[in-house]
């Protein structure tokens, strides 16, 4: 697409308003005006004049609901997006740098970890995050970890990956390298075990989500043109490029070209969630998954908002349904409410905790032992509110299987 | 009964126009109008601000009337006038030649006119035709004729005098030979009235034919029909023309949300007039040529089209009609064919309605022995008076309805008035036409079905063309009318003639949508076997 052109997909709106009623924001803030109204409605008054620009846009979450409902392929989500970044007149704060910036705050937070775990959970440090950066004070900002994932991955594993022929290269985005590296360390042990060396990319930024949400285009764009960079010289190699996150996947794809106005066409197809590479592979019989006997869990699945958008959702549950000790339910697939940053802003708190009660009741209801989902921060969330362990898919095939029968069984 | 000073027929902008200058000059005025204001030929225009650009090189008096109308509407009627300025491009197949003659005429007419680099031209306007080797920029902008009428008529109101719509002149009475008053027909009660005045001004454009004969005088009129499409959004944000002599469809205006091209010009048969049809050629060539003004518009969905009819003259001298006048003419009949108090004022433009008011109330002054001076030029129609207020709402404070409403009342928004949240919520979403706003169009400015709304508020007219709206302004006028069963045959009447012009454009989205409408309003709410039902 090019740059700057008016994405015009709105004039295929037929007003059916559907979007409007898979809003989870419009279900709760009678302020939002509403995808329909946001989007399309907006844009043609926009056009005639930007003065039409409503600052409600800033209640939308960016869950892009609206457009997998659209039955008319209005990209609605983008639309009030990119309407968001050209007209809108709040200019990004001090908070919104800090919640944007995961790279910058994950490397300089791992080096101190305990320190910065420590301080966030102070009460009266939050006080002061809630009252002087209205980040609310209800949220805990997940711990970092002690060592980088890149860290640890050059020191105990990067040397066992060239013993193996075929090779995958892998983004593994903020939240595994900062603060969750056992989910990159699970992602490598699986795809070794199924014969799989793994890659770094050569250079990798944070795919750019917060920044495109919190109005940081321009050093988006930056972190994405390097990231597309890297991407392509994976590809090169003839590798796809695999991440366990279905945000940062969804970001690469899909919003690289849509709301930054990116050329990825040529690689677009290349970046995919492991759990859908990882399915494939095992349902055209190229490689197989032996698990432990001894694993029995209720699980029930999350669909994350960029995972519908994907609508992916289907590979991931097929995954955690090949664990015969697991007892899976699939819960109604609705926005859980933090939605990146937005939740983590005062301003947004109490929408966001209205939007994942349904969510939250339904996990109560189903006594499940744990919960699986594919984004970092929907886990955040549920873990806060329902009180539940949330688990990434990959991390409890990982913990599901039986490694050494695995190998075995891939051996050729 | 009321005796009036001038009875003036015909609701378009003219007699909008004339019925203000009139009650301006303290004059006890009637305006009569067989539909609803601007059901002509000013509700079926390009909505175009001339500049008189486009006249400058045939017709000098033309344009200079033009640049002097635009400059004073900019003034006085603010809120119906975008000044948006306009390009004259030429493209590859037309003599770059031409230009120079342009400007020199239009600098000739007074019309500021200045040639552009081509780069500039696309820099100012992104979506004119990148393969153009030329471009001159004037003083073309956009004007709401809707609201220009409404806002002519309301300020005539509001200097005493009286308006009535759906009321069809029948014959002109006559009292030895001298025109004292007209017999009308009530279109809602079939009944017959008869209102006198001292003077009869007839300002019924191409029907202004039929006005005059009913009055024994012969005014020569040739209908010419003008196609126009309207786009579902604005591709361009400056009035865009071909820089050559006038041609078929070489205008696209930008208006409120949409933008506009046009038209092609064809005679049509004087009986034809009330049933106008808009052809697939048509259709064709304005998106033929249109295409070459700003490429985007092959690929940009219509939402409908339609016709006016230009109420061209021919020249008393020649009754051939060879000779056709785009000018003023405002014909004394007393000394043209012996009828004492009885004017006709017709051909000019839209950009020159005040003008001809201001032609056909000196004249009828001057037989009323008034001496009172013209000051439509000088005073501002309501609405685009200078803003006094000092409490107003900030634009992070109000949204998209009251935004859209400032847009369309001007200052007059004001007296929109808001009481709880529900006032604030949107019966027509596309325009942005909130509950408050119909509910003033209803009582302010006396909306009596859905049509009346939509020619005072934009309703119906977006990209869903009623689908959403016209049942729930409906509702409103139900309450307000007191009246359920008027309402459905309005309701179903509306949908109707939203259809007559999608039905010629109707293909991809536009044919979807149509579809959507019928089926939400045939298929859920039974609309069509209501109606039927009510027949029977």
């Amino acid at each position: 697409m090019e740059k700057n052109k008016i994405d015009t997909s709105f004039e295929q709106c037929m007003k059916c308003t559907v979007c409007t009623v898979y809003c989870p924001v419009v279900a709760v803030n009678p302020n939002y005006p509403g995808p329909k109204q946001a989007g399309p409605d907006g844009e043609r008054y926009r056009l005639k004049n930007p003065l039409f620009y409503d600052e409600a846009l800033d209640l939308c979450l960016n869950c892009k609901r609206c457009e997998v409902a659209c039955p008319s392929n209005v990209k609605i989500g983008d639309i009030i997006q990119s309407a968001r970044l050209k007209y809108g007149n709040n200019k990004p704060k001090l908070r919104d740098y800090i919640l944007a910036n995961t790279d910058i705050m994950g490397s300089l937070a791992t080096t101190m970890a305990p320190v910065v775990n420590f301080t966030l959970g102070l009460k009266p440090v939050k006080a002061v995050m809630d009252g002087v950066l209205a980040v609310d004070h209800h949220r805990t900002f997940p711990k970092y970890a002690g060592q980088k994932f890149e860290t640890w991955f050059k020191r105990h594993a990067l040397k066992k990956q060239e013993a193996y022929e075929r090779k995958v290269s892998y983004f593994h985005g903020c939240y595994a390298n900062y603060n969750h590296p056992k989910l990159a360390k699970d992602f490598v042990k699986i795809m070794n075990a199924i014969g799989y060396g793994v890659n770094l990319l050569e250079k990798e930024k944070c795919c750019g989500v917060a920044l495109i949400s919190n109005g940081f285009k321009d050093q988006a764009t930056r972190q994405a043109e390097l990231n597309l960079g890297s991407i392509r010289k994976a590809v090169a190699r003839g590798e796809k490029v695999l991440t366990t996150s279905s945000t940062c996947t969804f970001t690469m794809r899909d919003e690289y070209e849509h709301i930054l106005g990116l050329h990825n066409e040529d690689v677009r197809d290349s970046i995919n969630l492991a759990t859908k590479f990882i399915y494939e592979l095992v349902d055209a019989g190229q490689v197989k998954l032996v698990f432990k006997d001894d694993y029995t869990r209720r699980i029930a699945y999350h669909t994350p908002c960029h995972m519908e958008k994907l609508g992916w959702a289907i590979y991931s549950t097929s995954m955690l349904k090949m664990i015969p000790g697991v007892d899976f339910v699939m819960l109604d697939s609705q926005c859980c409410g933090i939605a990146g940053t937005y939740g983590f802003k005062k301003e947004h708190y109490n929408d966001s905790q209205k939007i994942g009660q349904n969510l939250f009741r339904q996990i109560h209801d189903y006594a499940v032992d744990m919960v699986a989902t594919d984004c970092e921060t929907c886990k955040w969330q549920i873990e806060m509110s329902a009180g539940v362990t949330v688990e990434n898919p990959i991390s409890i095939i990982a913990d599901a299987l039986d490694v050494e029968a695995t190998i075995k069984a891939n051996r050729k | 009964m009321k005796e009036y000073d001038v009875i003036i027929v015909g609701g378009g902008i003219t007699g909008a126009g004339t019925a203000r200058d009139c009650a301006m000059r303290g004059l006890k005025t009637l305006l009569i109008e067989r539909h609803d204001l601007t059901a002509g030929a000013t509700g079926r225009n390009h909505g175009l601000l001339h500049s008189g650009a486009r006249y400058a090189v045939t017709d000098q008096e033309s344009a200079e009337e033009c640049i002097r109308e635009n400059m004073t509407l900019r003034k006085i009627a603010r809120h119906c006038v975008e000044e948006t300025d306009g390009l004259f491009i030429t493209l590859p197949e037309d003599d770059l030649a031409f230009q120079e003659t342009f400007i020199a005429s239009c600098l000739k007419a007074g019309i500021r006119a200045e040639a552009i680099d081509p780069a500039e031209a696309i820099r100012l306007e992104p979506s004119v035709n990148k393969s153009l080797i030329g471009a001159v920029r004037v003083p073309d902008g956009a004007v709401d004729p809707f609201r220009l009428t409404v806002a002519n008529v309301f300020d005539a109101q509001l200097h005493g005098a009286d308006l009535l719509t759906y009321h069809e002149v029948t014959s002109i009475v006559k009292e030895n030979g001298r025109v004292v008053g007209v017999e009308v027909m009530d279109a809602h009660t079939k009944t017959r009235k008869t209102f006198r005045s001292r003077i009869v001004i007839n300002a019924g454009g191409i029907w202004g034919h039929h006005i005059a004969e009913l009055a024994g005088a012969t005014v020569n009129m040739f209908p010419a029909k003008g196609a126009l499409l309207i786009f579902g959004h604005r591709v361009n944000n400056m009035v865009i023309n071909r820089c050559r002599k006038p041609a078929d469809a070489d205008i696209l205006v930008p208006g409120d949300t949409i933008c506009l091209i046009g038209t092609t010009s064809s005679r049509l048969p004087y009986d034809q007039i009330d049933d106008m049809k808009v052809t697939p050629e048509e259709v064709d060539l304005l998106l033929r040529e249109g295409a070459k003004l700003a490429p985007e518009l092959a690929d940009t969905r219509i939402l409908r089209a339609y016709a006016g009819v230009r109420p061209l003259v021919a020249a008393d001298n020649d009754p051939s009609g060879r000779s056709i006048s785009r000018g003023i003419v405002c014909l004394d009949h007393e000394t043209r064919d012996g009828i004492p108090g009885f004017i006709t004022i017709t051909g000019g433009k839209l950009m020159t309605y005040r003008l001809m008011a201001e032609w056909a109330t000196d004249l009828a002054c001057k037989k009323l022995g008034v001496d009172k001076k013209c000051q439509t030029a000088e005073i501002c129609l309501p609405g685009s008076e200078e803003d006094a207020r000092t409490d107003r709402k900030t634009a992070k404070t109000y949204g998209l309805g009251a935004k859209a409403a400032e847009g369309r009342h001007g200052t007059r928004s004001a007296d929109i008035l808001v009481a709880d949240k529900k006032d604030e919520s949107l019966v027509c979403e596309c325009e942005g036409v909130s509950v408050a706003e119909v509910n003033y169009a209803i009582e302010t400015l006396q909306s009596k079905n859905i049509l009346n709304l939509r020619r005072r508020t934009r309703l119906g007219m977006g990209t869903c063309q009623g689908e959403l709206c016209a049942c729930r302004a409906a509702g409103l006028l139900a309450k307000a009318n007191g009246c359920a069963r008027r309402s459905v045959e309005d309701l179903a009447a509306f949908m109707n003639e939203r259809w007559k012009g999608m039905f010629p454009v109707a293909w991809g989205e536009t044919l979807a949508e149509a579809q959507f409408t019928s089926w939400i309003y045939e298929g859920v709410c039974g609309l069509d076997s209501f109606v039927k039902k009510e027949e029977e």
